[in-house]
């Protein structure tokens, strides 16, 4: 865990912004690419492309990770028998888990997107908008929003509002 | 060697599940009798897991022989053990109804079986990342479970959920990767020590983490600002997999919330950060009020009691938050609770639906004459959730309310007695929506045609009397009737499955019974409660 101590032991130093930008530019793009990806699953009305924005937000917590496991000079940590350890070694641990997180994406996105081809057959588009107009008409959702169902019309926007007002 | 009981009861069910896929192609309907042979092998192991625990409290198995904190630990305590009996009841109980009810197929017993797994699996492990990595195969069989409905729309309700909910286990998935750059360990109990060690309970870094692993799991619950998901989901999935949806998985997700909060973080680390604690109980308080308020508003069964459930869960995040022993024995009391009142409701508005075709409260008129013991068995259930002694749900609402009112009373501040009072208004608007439907039952249709009572046609009555009842049956419209080829049982009058029914008049027995075990549970949970508030 040498690569978190230094991280942290640095990362509690007074660094002005710019030298935040410069020396943990990963970390910024990680922030980056977590509010790109959230705000084009609330705000792009097309199903497939919130999947992509899903997709988006998933690999900045990959780079997270990697990022946070990264280690000057590090090598594999394989230690041939009778070896002394006196190399730096990087931990396998955060590359582990970025492995396991991708094959849940992998699948997530599967499922998605074969929901977003059922939805297609059945009514034609991939539309938020569109669909909730069809679904109206079918009656499956009310005709016009009660107070219960006012909130499922801004369902993106609230969640989003929601799980960002805990952070 | 008992250990090993904890990896066989998650193998069990998730081998099983691959079964129904693999010999698909050569027998047909092998799913079902492969679930039901999987699900009471569950019932067996957690029966034995949990007499364990109750001979010789906690005990944990490392997977693979690698020793925690490096490797991966399955650990069996009394609240674990109490949520994973639920979990494995309440799915044998979901097989008597789906195999009436369907859906059919053996990819759905499949995915079914997935769904045990990752439940059992949520509960039982020890371990950070891999209770992400359950979490998500409950989301994402729960997904295909839900879009297992014919209708488009009960596709759209899964892809939302799927969008909703992954960002859910994402935000968890940021907090354990904070919580990891802080300690460098993952392993529960390992993390529950370096944090002091390491970081102290005021690090920036912990307190995101917490945060974030609080945002991921409310979206997972569906506390109030992030509901939304639930009440479609809840809807447009097909009836059986609403009722094992709304029993179990919700209620992981809460368990998974109280094992983060108090094995992980721990009570000092609430005690020292004031505002977490505070926005906690807000959010469930906003969670409590909103939710019965919903409730109380809807016409369609499923979706008033989904959103009861928001409400109920509101109750256990406050339990979350109050830290204090009264309140969290309340909270694992209701959870357990709110598990079988759920799964009872939603089971007996489904064997409605399936035999009578009644899916909004209108439709209910007199249904009780025409199923007595199906209505009698939801009526008594809807009484629990509001809370009526001698129930499950009085005890778990009591002890959180109890518990609120005493943090206040020992220099907590208001917000204990607002959770209270909260409390209290939601109780009366669950009883709103409650005795709405027993209204329906069992009054609704006096003065119809074929109703019963004599009003209509008794000329002793008075005029008020018979502009009533003729209002009444305007207002009422047609008296149930069952559907054309609804199941009949030469036992009672209900045109449900009489399986089904079985099932639900136990579960009704079962929540009115352990409304008097209050001293057993709080006896049963007292080790969790003492390691944790030690």
């Amino acid at each position: 865990m040498t690569g978190v101590g230094a991280v942290l032991a640095s990362g509690t130093a007074a660094t002005s912004a710019l030298e935040v930008m410069t020396t943990r530019h990963a970390y910024v793009a990680f922030a980056l690419l977590l509010c790109i990806g959230l705000y084009m699953m609330i705000a792009n009305p097309n199903l497939v492309k919130k999947i992509i924005g899903l997709n988006l937000f998933q690999t900045a917590i990959f780079l997270l990770f990697i990022t946070s496991a990264y280690v000057e000079g590090g090598a594999i940590p394989i230690v041939a028998s009778g070896a002394a350890e006196t190399e730096t070694f990087v931990s396998p641990l955060p590359q582990v888990i970025v492995l396991t997180a991708i094959v849940v994406g992998v699948s997530l996105t599967a499922v998605g997107l074969a929901l977003c081809i059922r939805i297609y057959d059945e009514y034609g588009t991939l539309r938020t908008d569109t669909l909730r107009e069809l679904l109206r008409d079918e009656g499956a959702i009310p005709e016009r929003p009660q107070l219960g169902d006012g909130r499922v019309a801004t369902d993106g926007s609230a969640a989003a509002d929601g799980g960002e007002s805990d952070d | 060697m008992t250990d090993v009981l904890l990896p066989v009861a998650i193998a069990v069910p998730i081998v099983a599940a691959t079964l129904p896929i693999a010999l698909g192609p050569r027998y047909e309907n092998v799913g079902w009798p492969i679930a039901a042979v999987a699900t009471v092998a569950l019932v067996g192991l957690t029966g034995a897991i949990g007499a364990e625990v109750a001979l010789g409290g906690q005990f944990s198995h490392a997977l693979g022989t690698y020793q925690p904190p490096v490797g991966i630990e399955l650990v069996a305590d009394e609240l674990s053990a109490a949520v994973l009996g639920l979990v494995a009841v309440v799915s044998l109980a979901t097989l008597a109804f789906s195999r009436v009810a369907g859906p059919r197929g053996n990819p759905f017993y499949s995915g079914y079986l997935l769904l045990v797994g990752g439940l059992t699996g949520l509960v039982l492990t020890g371990d950070l990342f891999n209770l992400f990595v359950f979490l998500e195969i409950v989301g994402i069989t729960t997904y295909a479970l839900i879009a297992a409905g014919r209708s488009g729309a009960s596709a759209y309700a899964s892809l939302k959920y799927l969008v909703l909910g992954t960002v859910g286990a994402s935000l968890y998935l940021i907090g354990v990767g904070y919580v990891f750059l802080a300690t460098g360990t993952l392993n529960m109990l390992d993390v529950q020590a370096q944090i002091v060690e390491q970081a102290g309970y005021v690090d920036p870094l912990v307190q995101a983490s917490y945060a974030f692993i609080v945002a991921g799991l409310a979206l997972k619950i569906a506390l109030f600002p992030v509901h939304v998901w639930q009440p479609d989901a809840y809807q447009r999935a097909p009836d059986a997999v609403t009722a094992l949806m709304a029993a179990l998985v919700s209620t992981t997700s809460a368990y998974a919330l109280i094992r983060v909060t108090y094995t992980v973080f721990t009570v000092d680390f609430l005690a020292a950060n004031d505002a977490i604690t505070t926005a906690l109980l807000v959010v469930a308080g906003a969670s409590i009020l909103s939710g019965s308020a919903l409730a109380a508003m809807q016409s369609d069964l499923k979706r008033m009691f989904a959103y009861s459930s928001v409400a109920q869960f509101g109750m256990i995040a406050g339990a979350v938050g109050l830290a204090n022993e009264t309140a969290l024995l309340g909270g694992m009391v209701h959870l357990i609770g709110h598990g079988l009142l759920k799964f009872g409701l939603f089971l007996g508005v489904g064997m409605l639906s399936l035999g009578y075709g009644a899916r909004r409260i209108e439709d209910l008129a007199s249904v009780a004459r025409e199923a007595p013991y199906t209505a009698g068995a939801i009526a008594v259930m809807g009484l629990a959730l509001v809370g009526i002694p001698p129930s499950i749900g009085f005890l778990g609402k009591w002890y959180i309310g109890l518990g609120a009112v005493e943090s206040s009373l020992t220099g907590g501040g208001v917000a204990g007695i607002g959770i209270a009072v909260v409390i209290f208004i939601s109780t009366l608007f669950t009883l709103a929506y409650v005795a709405r439907l027993i209204e329906r039952f069992y009054f609704a249709g006096v003065g119809l045609p074929d109703g019963h009572g004599d009003d209509a046609s008794d000329p002793a009555v008075t005029d008020g009397g018979r502009k009533d009842a003729s209002e009444a049956s305007e207002a009422a419209g047609v008296p149930v009737s069952p559907v054309e080829d609804a199941p009949r049982s030469s036992w009672v009058p209900d045109r449900v499955p009489p399986a089904s029914l079985a099932v639900l008049v136990l579960t009704a027995l079962t929540a009115v019974g352990l409304g008097f075990a209050g001293f057993a549970l709080a006896e049963w949970f007292d080790p969790f409660l003492t390691e944790v508030f030690a």
